[in-house]
């Protein structure tokens, strides 16, 4: 594998598991107050999904850090300004219709991502591709059929959608923004570049805005500032929400 | 020498053994082995060393497994330990064809061959009815009650039951 700085790689990492951690915390507030049975199910299993991708991620920065920091305290035991998810994954949930299309701007960009990672040399971030892109896709297929369900529906779900799309589209140029880290990165072919994944996101998001009779924004970069620790007001109560558990009882297991 | 050999060799399939007979906590009607999640069982210095597959990233099952195979080892006397093994990625391709049947006669439709294209997930069209055999079934949701299924319905029979997706 060819030479990065562990450092390097450790953010990298990071930022993927925290991208994941955050959109699955998300999705799983929905839990218990989706508006029917089987939506109340759906997302709890997508959730577990990114939590679980999340999961693997942590371990393995955990690894490369070699402090001996686990899973656990990369997930629940840092402060708002270590957290280096983008911004998008972190908005509120909103209705229906800001909930899928967050998840279908994220899984549109995950699956071009993880389809590059499965030939990485890093056989760890490889064997994670590897079962993350089977889970992607019906991700991208459920968040999908949503937006052209609500896109395409009555008068009522066609003006959500459109808010949904004007509210988010400030945080959509993030997700595809490299920096020095991910250059390195791209260039040891480890992990690809974001800014690369552009065309194959839009190939995905084209033909459902098509379908659900909505605008393609472009993606340019406006909102920014999650790789860096700069978070929104809705992510502290997030943190709150996630890691109350651990930070009133330190340490405590299921 | 040869003694030693063929004793180790007989402790690893004792081992095997022990392991493959734990039931999947979700779906006691199969094994650990009939779903292919565990990979194998090795001796190495004296300890059974069981490396086990995840099926889904988020299956809150995978803890569960492990700890109950760990202890279906010890229970047989030996030490024990889990390799949690990511690549390859596990496909429902691996559930043996005596699982497969298992499932069906538990009343879960099992999932439909050759998964390796990514595409195909949930492209499939006829999912026969594991009660009656029909092919007449609809889907009612993706997701069921735990991540492996999606939940049918059969038109002939009336009968809901579970589909165990293909991935």
């Amino acid at each position: 594998m060819a030479e990065v700085d562990k450092q390097d790689l450790f953010t990298a990492v990071l930022r993927l598991a925290d991208d994941h951690l955050v959109l699955g915390h998300r999705i799983s507030e929905w839990c218990g107050h989706a508006p029917m049975l089987e939506e109340d199910l759906a997302m709890p299993n997508m959730a577990l999904d990114l939590i679980g991708q999340a999961r693997s991620l942590y371990q393995y920065a955990g690894e490369i850090e070699g402090k001996g920091r686990t899973e656990d305290d990369l997930a629940y035991m840092r402060r708002e300004r270590d957290y280096v998810n983008c911004l998008l994954v972190e908005r509120p949930n909103g209705d229906f219709a800001h909930t899928m299309l967050k998840h279908l701007w994220f899984a549109a960009f995950m699956e071009p991502y993880w389809k590059s990672v499965m030939n990485s040399p890093d056989e760890t971030l490889a064997a994670i591709a590897a079962k993350a892109i089977k889970e992607v896709a019906y991700h991208i297929r459920h968040a999908g059929e949503w937006v052209i369900r609500l896109g395409d529906g009555t008068e009522e779900s066609a003006a959500r959608m459109a808010a949904a799309v004007e509210a988010l589209e400030p945080y959509l140029g993030e997700m595809f923004e490299g920096d020095a880290i991910s250059e390195k990165l791209a260039q040891a072919g480890i992990l690809p570049d974001p800014a690369a994944l552009s065309a194959d996101w839009q190939q995905v998001v084209g033909p459902i805005f098509a379908e659900a009779g909505l605008e393609m924004p472009e993606i340019e970069l406006k909102q920014r500032g999650g790789r860096a620790g700069v978070h929104g007001e809705a992510m502290g109560y997030l943190l709150a929400d996630l890691q109350h558990m651990q930070r009133t009882y330190p340490g405590t297991q299921w | 020498m040869v003694i030693a050999a063929a004793t180790k060799k007989d402790d690893a399939s004792a081992a095997y053994a022990a392991a493959a007979s734990v039931p999947d906590p979700e779906v006691p009607c199969v094994t650990v082995a009939d779903l292919g999640i565990l990979r194998d069982v090795r001796m190495e210095e004296g300890v059974a060393v069981a490396r086990v597959t995840p099926t889904y990233s988020g299956c809150p099952a995978t803890v569960a497994i492990e700890l109950a195979i760990e202890a279906a080892l010890r229970d047989a006397g030996f030490e024990a330990r889990i390799e949690r093994v990511m690549s390859p990625a596990w496909t429902t391709d691996w559930i043996s064809e005596e699982g497969r049947e298992k499932l069906r006669a538990y009343g879960i439709a099992p999932p439909q061959k050759a998964s390796n294209s990514v595409r195909a997930l949930f492209g499939e069209t006829q999912v026969a009815c594991p009660k009656c055999g029909s092919d007449e079934t609809e889907r009612v949701s993706e997701f069921g009650s735990t991540p492996c299924k999606a939940h049918y319905r059969c038109k002939t029979c009336a009968e809901p039951f579970d589909y165990f997706k293909c991935i």
